[in-house]
């Protein structure tokens, strides 16, 4: 979500230089909050807010990102355990409680888990509070052994007095080493001296993953707790008008039907009997101003916003150049999308006149606590969220407007209530990834752009999610991928219009911001190559100036997908890259066409380069499954309105990519010793461009949207 | 009151007849392993085994259970290929998020016990119906063949 | 020259003879009953009572009771109904080849349905085909089996519709282009096609096939959907209940052939099958023989769905070509069933399988059941592809028998190449519908 990656390593140094010994160590911060998880235990070693050891031996690391699949407790716990030298695999993981002073992530100041800031924002941080911690225990076994620290080491879990050949566990110094004062500087490892970091290390919380018995936040079951399910006015801004719920009350099982405003719930024994008396019930819905909405009204709308200049992230003296003779140009857009996570939406709450309680998987938990609060009319510390490991965010909880309906419904309900969306109401009702537009704009000279231009049209979530992140003009993440490129341009001319659909929320998903421009930029450059009657691969490569590592990622990739070798009528190769996250990757899909249009993807290789691999075998994982899950936003995704309603509910009709769709994926990891990039998001990115272009190359249809429409493809067909 | 077989324990739930199975298993027994992804037989999130069979249990009425016997992740790790694959599950670090993975490894072992070699065009016969929004797929596909060869 | 003449007229008797076979073939049907031989008796002469009005167990029931359970047996509620509409408040589109027609608003709203309408004017229309305002109607409403309706049933009913809340909801024009918005015509048809004469007991036959009679022919209306058209779009009673068609979907033989018809059908399956729209290994009703079980056929008491099949299992056999000997389960691997469609294979094993099992024994309940399954074993996938495309029982919190629909996520192609697929593996004669099928079949 920060698009300057430049920016966000500051903004990591920085929180590293002051958060991390005094905001993140926090010795002077020791808040009540920790004090209750250490349970006041007086033999514990609890120097900041994430690591403690009780003097029987067992460590745990507190966790202030949420793992939702990505590996981040694996990657975060690597780091602490690096350089306290801690053995990793019997480290307990906990859930952070809401506190944004503790736990804020590095780069957002809030306790908020996205944009893949994680590794980039905690690398320094996490590694400053092991490495404090470790020299805390060697003072005190130094002190206890009489012996100069510096003679001292560690060592899985141990302090070593080689002179001596004593050596003592962490756990036996815990009490002593709490009265230690932390060191103002703590000594980092070298790179050289990597121990985990580097090395694939097995996940951290996968084993109960195997077996069921891992609690999401849709297993919660609190004592008494009963199960509601909800319908939400369908279309945004919407009023319940008149309910029958006659004969959903005679349905068995049914305890509460609740209708507020703009939702009808039903609170029932069983979640399936919530549900079935909820579709029993007939409900007029007033639709207010947005019943008539379409899909063709908004893409009508972005298109026409699009016509203003927008606001200036990038001008190297490129305006005057990109019109008239010689100059190409393309409009480029990309649908509606819904999250989807496989685990639908859902919130346990439980509300007093002096309480509130919720569980929940939120990838927000300080803005969960707050939303609670404000809709159960406590303030923000009477109210615990219990978070949970999440089944699948890509941004779907970065928002908390489920927990906000959980709550409302809740306050009407007496005892604890799972609040569980149907996945119907789960695609239907939600906020979205937004539609947006690149209008791209180049001017050639002897097979080159010369000048180059790109005016991008889309809302601005940070503005609305995280306000003091967005300066009012340049939304960093809207122009993501398309301020900064990887290639040298000699004059370029970038800018933002914003845009907010009306109608509809939008909200970040996976990939974010450079997912348009990306798809833009690199669709634009396999245009331009078309039109300079040059090879995708060698324009790139003429076009890249400083960015090394770009070229590194785009000759490996071009390499091992063998770029030259020759491929059969309608199969195609095409190429995405991209310096994003703080990451530069390039992907390579070959895809084959057939003569009705269908596609079919073969084959996706991805060179990626993320600066240090914290665990290699993760980031392997994560490029695998973000290229799935753009897969399916190239192939498949879309989501349409019709009369404010939105058309998609279910898998049946918003379709993700299945085992039988999925193509060969090889990923191949550059290892430097720069600092991380991050990894969640750059994948997903890469996909559409990498298939768009393989496209061109197969049937010479340059395909300017998303999803890809076969009928374009069909052999004969004119785009 | 139906009495059912649940990883071979006699269990009684006190429900409406047409009850998807799902709801008995995570609301009324409290397995919550087995999970909800659709409701309707399309991603295989709820994936149980009715008598060995892999069943969408979403969509199985607990009333058409019978004396057939249900087994669900909680209990897949007692057979040999369930705790095969459970095993290359965690050796091939297949897991991202997890929540698809009950019903995907349910779905694998049922493959594993018909067939103890399946090829890739056997795999996706039996896999695809199962979503994984993660996109853990090539390491599924992974799993199973190591699971396959002794794990 | 005479002989040339001669030649002549007998050539032109012939023709004219020919003529008037075809047309007499084509104008003058066999009745309802006819097929049963015996002996036509009014309805008061047969001398037993319990044919028309409602069951026995009704007998006391309050009249509006009675006039919605006959409401119920005649079926308004499907066609009186739009989707998302208020009951009875009309709207619902009927697609046919010259125009689309929308059923009237029959609450009892005094502008826009039939709250001022008399009995009698109600009667002539139900009877005759004939409008409040004298204007013919289309025999999309089918006055030609409701004529059979008693007056006394039709009142009751009339009852019922008026006790229910009046919907303001203006009537829908039709869009029906020359000649066919010529509405004298229909009288012409009326005049050839509807007996309007009341329903009509065969003596010899006992009162549950009488009972039965009455329910399928004139309440039930069933061979308006299940009996083929002739030219004149009248039912073709000489090959009764050999299959027709409704709204793109195929409406199956349910004669009494064994291959073709239901003829092998249990009297327990049959029943089963309009008491809850699916039996056990016959698949499950879909399309608008769905809504005809959801509102009419599994709201009667089981004595009069008995009478019904009593009734079916008289009609005669008539063989079709459209219906085949049913194949038996496909093969339980995958890879044992048709090649060469690997598209369809693809979409099956992602979005069907799970439900439906690669043996088609349908792998949850039976009501996923693929084997034996008509549909499946029709070699023009009318059906499986109408099913794909639209689903079939209403919400998935339903219990029993839910698909959904696949239309807005799949093409043309890949739904044509997934029902060849189907009838391929499955079914007895593979099909090989077109996207441009599809195409057709998705605005139905
Ligand atoms: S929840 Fe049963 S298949 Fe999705
Ligand atoms: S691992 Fe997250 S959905 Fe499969």
């Amino acid at each position: 979500m920060v698009a300057d990656p430049s920016v966000s390593r500051r903004d990591a140094l920085r929180a590293a230089a002051i958060g991390g010994t005094a905001l993140l160590l926090g010795v002077n911060l020791r808040s009540a909050s920790i004090a209750a998880i250490s349970g006041g235990a007086s033999a514990t070693f609890a120097p900041d807010a994430f690591i403690r050891i009780t003097s029987d031996g067992r460590a745990t690391l507190i966790m202030p990102q949420t793992e939702m699949g990505q590996g981040i407790y694996t990657a975060l716990s690597m780091l602490i355990a690096e350089e306290l030298d801690l053995p990793l695999d019997e480290v307990t993981l906990e859930e952070a409680p809401a506190n944004d002073k503790l736990y804020g992530n590095p780069i957002f100041k809030v306790q908020a888990t996205g944009g893949s800031t994680s590794v980039r924002g905690y690398w320094l941080p996490l590694r400053t509070v092991g490495a404090s911690a470790r020299a805390m225990l060697v003072s005190a076994a130094a002190r206890r052994w009489r012996v100069d620290p510096s003679t001292c080491r560690t060592e899985a879990g141990e302090v070593i007095h080689d002179a001596s050949g004593r050596r003592s566990s962490y756990g036996p110094l815990a009490a002593a080493a709490m009265r230690e004062t932390p060191p103002s500087a703590p000594q980092l490892k070298r790179l050289e001296d990597f121990r985990l970091i580097g090395r694939s290390h097995r996940r951290l919380d996968t084993r109960p993953k195997t077996d069921g018995s891992l609690r999401y936040g849709i297993d919660a079951m609190p004592e008494g707790v009963r199960f509601a399910s909800l319908a939400c006015a369908p279309v945004l801004g919407g009023r319940v008008e008149r309910v029958d719920d006659s004969q959903a009350r005679a349905l068995p099982g049914v305890r509460q039907i609740i209708v507020l405003n703009d939702i009808v719930a039903v609170v029932a024994d069983t979640s399936w009997g919530a549900m079935r008396a909820l579709a029993a019930i007939d409900i007029k819905w007033r639709d207010g101003e947005f019943g008539s909405l379409s899909t063709e009204t908004l893409r009508e709308a972005l298109i026409e916003a699009g016509r203003a200049d927008g606001n200036v992230a990038v001008d190297t003296g490129a305006s005057s150049k990109l019109s008239g003779e010689g100059v190409i140009s393309e409009f480029y857009d990309l649908p509606l999308l819904a999250h989807a996570p496989m685990e639908p939406m859902n919130c346990t709450v439980h509300v007093t006149a002096e309480r509130c309680e919720v569980w929940v998987g939120t990838q927000v938990m300080t803005m969960t606590q707050r939303a609670a609060a404000e809709e159960a009319g406590l303030p923000p510390e009477k109210v615990v969220v219990h978070n949970h490991l999440i089944g699948g965010g890509f941004g779907r909880r970065l928002e908390v407007d489920g927990v906000r309906k959980a709550v409302r419904i809740a306050r009407h309900v007496d005892g604890p209530v799972k609040v569980v969306w149907s996945r119907e109401e789960d695609i239907a009702r939600a906020p979205y990834r937004s539609l947006y537009g690149s209008w791209m704009r180049a001017r050639l000279e002897d097979g080159r752009p010369v000048a180059w231009g790109h005016k991008v049209a889309g809302p601005t979530v940070v503005g609305r999610w995280l306000p003091p992140a967005f300066d009012g003009k340049v939304d960093n993440d809207a122009v993501d991928g398309a301020a900064e490129t990887p290639y040298d341009l000699p004059a370029s001319y970038v800018t933002w219009v914003r845009h907010e659909p009306k109608g509809i929320a939008t909200a970040f998903w996976r990939g974010v911001g450079p997912n348009m421009n990306v798809f833009a930029t690199e669709s634009f450059v396999d245009r331009v190559a078309h039109e300079a009657g040059r090879s995708p691969l060698d324009l790139r490569r003429s076009m890249i100036g400083k960015h090394l590592r770009a070229r590194a990622v785009l000759d490996m990739a071009a390499e091992k997908a063998g770029w030259n070798d020759p491929l059969p009528h309608r199969q195609g190769r095409g190429i995405s890259l991209q310096f994003a996250f703080g990451t530069y990757l390039c992907t390579i899909a070959e895809v084959a066409v057939d003569e009705d249009g269908a596609v079919k993807v073969l084959r996706m290789t991805t060179a990626v380069d993320c600066g240090t691999p914290v665990n290699p075998d993760g980031i392997v994982s994560q490029i695998q499954g973000g290229i799935i899950f753009g897969l399916s936003a190239a192939l498949h995704g879309r989501i349409t309105i019709s009369n404010g309603r939105t058309e998609q509910s279910n898998f049946h009709d918003y379709r993700v990519l299945r085992m039988n769709e999925t193509p060969r994926i090889e990923v191949h990891v550059i290892r430097n010793a720069e600092p991380p990039g991050g990894i969640g998001e750059p994948g997903t990115v890469s996909v559409q461009a990498a298939v768009a272009n393989a496209i061109y190359a197969a049937t010479g249809v340059h395909l300017t949207r998303m999803p890809i429409d076969q009928s374009l493809l069909a052999k004969g067909a004119r785009a | 009151m139906f009495e059912i077989s649940i990883n071979g324990n006699r269990r009684q739930a006190q429900v409406d007849g047409d009850t998807p199975l799902l709801w008995v298993l995570r609301d009324v027994l409290g397995l919550t392993g087995t999970k909800f992804g659709c409701g309707i037989a399309q991603c295989g999130a709820c994936t149980v085994h009715v008598d060995g069979s892999p069943v969408r249990s979403c969509r199985l009425p607990v009333s058409a259970v019978g004396a057939r016997s249900i087994t669900t992740i909680e209990g897949i790790g007692a057979s040999p290929i369930g705790a095969k694959v459970q095993k290359a599950w965690l050796d091939l670090e297949v897991i991202q998020c997890g929540y698809c993975q009950s019903g995907q490894i349910m779905s694998a072992v049922a493959l594993l016990e018909g067939n103890s070699n399946p090829d890739d065009e056997a795999i996706d016969a039996a896999m695809s119906g199962n979503i994984c929004r993660c996109g853990t797929y090539v390491r599924i596909r992974e799993g199973i063949k190591r699971a396959a060869n002794g794990g | 020259m005479i002989g040339r003449y001669r030649n002549w007229l007998l050539l032109g008797g012939a023709a004219l003879i020919l003529a008037a076979v075809v047309a007499w073939r084509l104008l003058f049907l066999p009745d309802a009953l006819d097929f049963a031989g015996g002996t036509r008796v009014p309805l008061a002469d047969y001398g037993r009572s319990g044919i028309a009005g409602v069951p026995e167990e009704l007998a006391k029931a309050e009249p509006l009771a009675r006039g919605k359970y006959l409401a119920e047996a005649a079926d308004c509620a499907a066609c009186h109904t739009a989707k998302g509409g208020r009951p009875f408040s009309g709207g619902r589109p009927f697609k046919l080849p010259f125009g689309t027609i929308y059923t009237p608003n029959i609450t009892p709203d005094r502008e826009t349905g039939i709250g001022a309408w008399t009995d009698a004017e109600f009667l002539r229309a139900v009877h005759k085909g004939i409008g409040r305002n004298g204007q013919r109607l289309y025999p999309a409403f089918p006055y030609a089996s409701y004529t059979m309706l008693t007056d006394a049933d039709v009142i009751a009913i009339r009852r019922y519709l008026g006790s229910l809340a009046a919907v303001r909801q203006a009537n829908l024009p039709n869009t029906f282009a020359f000649p066919f918005n010529q509405r004298w015509l229909m009288a012409i048809w009326g005049a050839f096609f509807n007996s309007d004469r009341r329903f009509e007991p065969v003596r010899e036959r006992s009162v549950q096939w009488n009972r039965g009679a009455y329910l399928v022919e004139a309440a039930g209306h069933c061979g308006e959907c299940h009996t083929p058209r002739t030219l004149m779009q009248a039912m073709d009673t000489r090959r009764k209940f050999a299959g027709g068609q409704a709204e793109g979907w195929n409406a199956y033989n349910i004669s009494g052939d064994r291959l073709s018809g239901i003829g092998q059908w249990t009297d327990a399956e049959l029943t089963e099958y309009l008491a809850k729209g699916h039996a056990t290994g016959r698949g499950v009703a879909s399309g608008p023989m769905a809504e005809a079980v959801e509102l009419s056929t599994s709201r009667l008491t089981h004595s009069d769905i008995t009478a019904m099949v009593a009734y079916l299992r008289t009609i005669p056999p008539v063989r079709t070509k459209a219906s085949p000997a049913m194949a038996g389960p496909a093969p339980a691997a995958a890879s044992a069933g048709p090649s060469g469609n690997v598209p369809g294979k693809r979409i099956f094993e992602g979005a069907c399988a799970s439900c439906h099992a690669w043996s088609g024994r349908g792998a949850i309940t039976s009501d996923q059941q693929l084997t034996g399954n008509r549909a499946v074993n029709d070699g023009s996938a009318s059906n499986v592809a109408m099913m794909i495309l639209h689903g079939t029982g209403g919400t998935p919190e339903r219990p029993g028998a839910y698909m959904p629909s696949f239309a807005a996520a799949y093409s043309d192609t890949e739904i044509a190449d997934v029902a060849n697929y189907v009838t391929a593996r499955f079914g007895a004669k593979p099909s090989r519908i077109t996207a441009s099928d599809v195409k057709r079949m998705r605005e139905e």
